[in-house]
């Protein structure tokens, strides 16, 4: 019976229908789902995994490391299954349930490319490093001055406000420090260092005449209650889940906030195939999705839509969208979707001992280390004619043990019950150009088991950063050294780009259509009705962690959508 | 710098204390070589590896390695996270051990007495060192390393080890960068 058919796709239609759908659930997307909700619109959550439900899903966090069979260590099992995530730091016996098996989600790495990634609601925000560090004109106008990339649409004064509006409600601790490669930002009071990390930031603020200087973490753990959130316990066990919200996630912070305005619809199990376009309107219609349970094909309709996929996952929807409108994937006129990929590059850096404080020791896990602002090419004075762009360290000192004490028995054994040496180790995190070969693209060869195209990645560091990687090395022995540490060490364990899991840029915001995919919204050029605040939209990658970067563009972006939505724009 | 080092480092990097002590188990880090799933243990063999343990880790004014069943741990870990090839020289290391033993005191290591084991189990991890020390990076592990290593990350992550040995608190509650630490205080067991 037609006329049933149709009242049934019309009812069908009515029911898939929301004011906005974001795609992805991680810290932007539960940034874009929190504000879109709490301007009032009835707002679809598309997550490609299984749900995870604050706090009742993190299981085993809570365990000894006697109660795990393997004390927290990897097996071979796990290595076979997932070679490239297990690789990660954050990656062990309880938390391996927030990464992906690498068998069931391939790539091609077309040069080395270690791609992390978590398929579950919560996404990354749940083993993120949670560093945040506001970006400063140096930052934004860093293309425009040395020709690399295309210039930001925006500057300082036009996120400003946005990270002032999100970072009292992540909840970020740190000291404030009037830098201008820095800007400081609305924190918790910091995190203390211990006595080793206090002579070491003395001596380094004293002793270098280019004003670098060793701060505090800045961290998303809460040294003081946010809400009903925290504050940090210092179990140090963040990458598990925290059962206090004692970090920032979308499951714990995010998500709770969209779902309380009764706007939100979580969907999870929700592969996104395409964005669906209307060439007519020239606006996107809605998102095609893949249930991964029912294995049924849905679509979802809304009038505007937030792609939150994450750089990689963004960049392989849009290809994926192909119309007779956009043949290379939704608005992809200028042929940028894909590429510009960048990470940071980092692994590099130096340790040293230090034979005093014998007498002080530590309480508690602080789940933050301190950190060096960049100090290269921030001024005239600074000016370096090896490389362009800059570096920023990591990293903390503790007292060590004597694993490798000699013997057997009780001297050995009364050797090992005493905390060791203090020492400490500062590694470097620097940025990387944005280059248009370095790139993502579809191989519509090599299906996934949901029988979607998968990604080739082929991306590298390339001369700038091979040249900034030895000052960033030579740098840290020099100020290891100069602070009265023996036995500095360098080291470069040279990891591949992905690995730092800062990826960016496979859809950048730049001022023209021709050379760009977003405008200073966020908003596709050629897609009215789009907006991309992953990472994706980055145009360039500085030094500093980018997640606080993201969630500040996410809620600007989301105002801006809102606001054109209410007058009709889109 | 060898893998150890780098994990060392990425510990401090990451300005924490790692729980566990995974930086110094060099046998559990990622490698594509295959597991085997043919290699057992017997019964027998678990009281032998405790009684290695608890030579290199006894119970003094706390237990030792025996008491917090590091012996069985140990074969956990050799069968679940150790790679073929190192699953071999384990498995040939606790006869070699023994005929070591043998060989020294005409007895096998669960016949001889505390004094001689230590005896045995001190000369051992010299020559392990002195391998060690010498060895090209791609060859294999000395058999005592892994024993060593498998008994101090057993016994130093298990209740009696974590607890009683060393200082644990599982929810610490508050950081204190600098508070006063006197000779003989135990470490935090994460």
């Amino acid at each position: 019976m037609p006329n049933d058919s149709t009242n049934i796709n019309n009812k069908a239609n009515l029911q898939n229908t929301y004011d906005a759908i974001v795609v992805g659930s991680g810290i932007s997307g539960g940034w874009a789902a929190k504000e879109l909700c709490e301007k009032g619109l009835k707002t679809l959550v598309l997550e490609r995994g299984r749900n995870v439900v604050h706090p009742k899903d993190y299981t085993g966090t809570l365990l000894n490391p006697w109660e795990l069979k393997h004390h927290n260590q990897l097996t071979q099992e796990n290595k076979k299954e997932s070679p490239v995530q297990s690789k990660c730091y954050a990656y062990n016996e309880v938390s391996k349930h927030f990464f992906v098996s690498d068998e069931d989600n391939p790539y091609t790495q077309v040069k080395p490319f270690d791609w992390i990634r978590g398929y579950h609601v919560g996404g990354r925000s749940l083993t993120w490093g949670r560093q945040c560090y506001r970006w400063s004109d140096i930052d934004f106008e860093a293309n425009a001055r040395d020709g690399h990339g295309v210039d930001w649409p925006i500057r300082y004064k036009d996120i400003a406000p946005w990270y002032d509006y999100v970072e009292p409600f992540v909840g970020i601790s740190g000291s404030l420090e009037g830098l201008p490669q820095l800007p400081d930002g609305k924190f918790q009071p910091p995190m203390e260092m211990n006595c080793l990390e206090k002579h070491v930031a003395e001596r380094i603020n004293k002793g270098f005449a280019d004003g670098r200087k060793m701060i505090i973490g800045r961290t998303a753990n809460h040294t003081a209650r946010v809400g009903d959130r925290g504050p940090c316990q210092y179990r140090n066990r963040c990458h598990e889940g925290c059962p206090y919200a004692g970090y920032f996630s979308s499951n714990s912070a995010t998500l709770p906030a969209a779902m309380k305005t009764g706007n939100m619809t979580l969907r999870p199990f929700s592969i996104v195939m395409e964005v669906i376009y209307d060439k007519e309107n020239q606006r996107a219609k809605g998102i095609r999705i893949l249930d991964a349970e029912t294995l049924k094909t849905e679509e979802y309709f809304a009038r505007i839509i937030f792609l939150n996929a994450s750089t990689l996952g963004t960049a392989h929807i849009l290809l994926n969208s192909v119309s007779d409108a956009f043949p290379n994937g939704l608005g992809n006129g200028s042929e940028q979707v894909g590429h510009n990929l960048m990470d940071h590059h980092y692994g590099v850096g130096a340790s040293g001992s230090y034979d005093g404080f014998q007498d002080q020791y530590y309480y508690g896990r602080r789940p933050n280390g301190i950190y060096i602002p960049r100090f290269r090419n921030i001024s005239e004075k600074t000016k370096r004619n090896d490389y362009v762009r800059g570096f920023g360290y990591q990293g903390g000192a503790s007292r060590g043990r004597q694993w490798t004490a000699d013997g057997v028995g009780t001297e050995l054994k009364d050797q090992l019950l005493e905390p060791g040496n203090w020492g400490m180790g500062i590694g470097s995190w620097g940025e990387h150009l944005p280059y248009y070969e370095n790139k993502a693209s579809l191989n519509k060869e090599k299906k996934d088991k949901w029988g979607l195209p998968t990604l080739d990645i082929d991306c590298e560091f390339k001369d700038n950063e091979m040249a900034m990687r030895k000052d960033m090395m030579e740098s840290a022995a020099e100020m290891l050294e100069k602070a009265g540490l023996r036995n500095v060490k360098t080291y470069d364990s040279k990891p591949a780009p992905g690995f730092c899991i800062h990826e960016m840029g496979t859809a950048r915001m730049g001022r023209d259509p021709k050379t760009s995919v977003l405008n200073g919204n966020n908003q596709m050029h050629e897609v009215k009705n789009v907006f991309i605040t992953d990472g994706a939209c980055m145009a360039s990658s500085a030094c500093q962690n980018p997640s606080i970067t993201y969630m500040a563009l996410t809620a600007r972006a989301a105002d801006y959508a809102v606001r054109e939505l209410k007058k009709g724009n889109v | 710098m060898n893998r150890r080092d780098a994990l060392s480092r990425v510990a401090l990097i990451l300005g924490g204390t790692v729980a566990g002590a995974h930086v110094f188990l060099e046998g559990c880090q990622p490698g594509d070589k295959k597991t085997s799933a043919a290699t057992t243990f017997t019964e027998k063999d678990t009281a032998y590896l405790d009684e290695i343990a608890d030579t290199i880790i006894p119970t003094t004014d706390t237990p030792g390695a025996k008491a917090a069943g590091v012996g069985a741990f140990m074969t956990v870990m050799v069968n679940d996270c150790y790679d073929e090839n190192d699953q071999k020289i384990f498995h040939e290391g606790m006869k070699l051990l023994n005929d070591a033993g043998k060989k020294k005191f005409g007895k096998s290591f669960m016949e001889i007495d505390p004094s001689a084991r230590k005896e045995l189990l001190t000369e051992i991890d010299k020559e392990a060192k002195e391998y060690m020390a010498n060895k090209k990076q791609d060859e294999p592990r000395h058999y005592f390393r892994m024993m060593k290593e498998l008994t101090l990350l057993g016994y130093f992550t298990s209740e009696i080890g974590a607890t009683q040995a060393l200082r644990y608190m599982a929810v610490p509650g508050k950081y204190e960068g600098c508070i006063p630490y006197k000779k003989g205080d135990r470490a935090w067991a994460t």
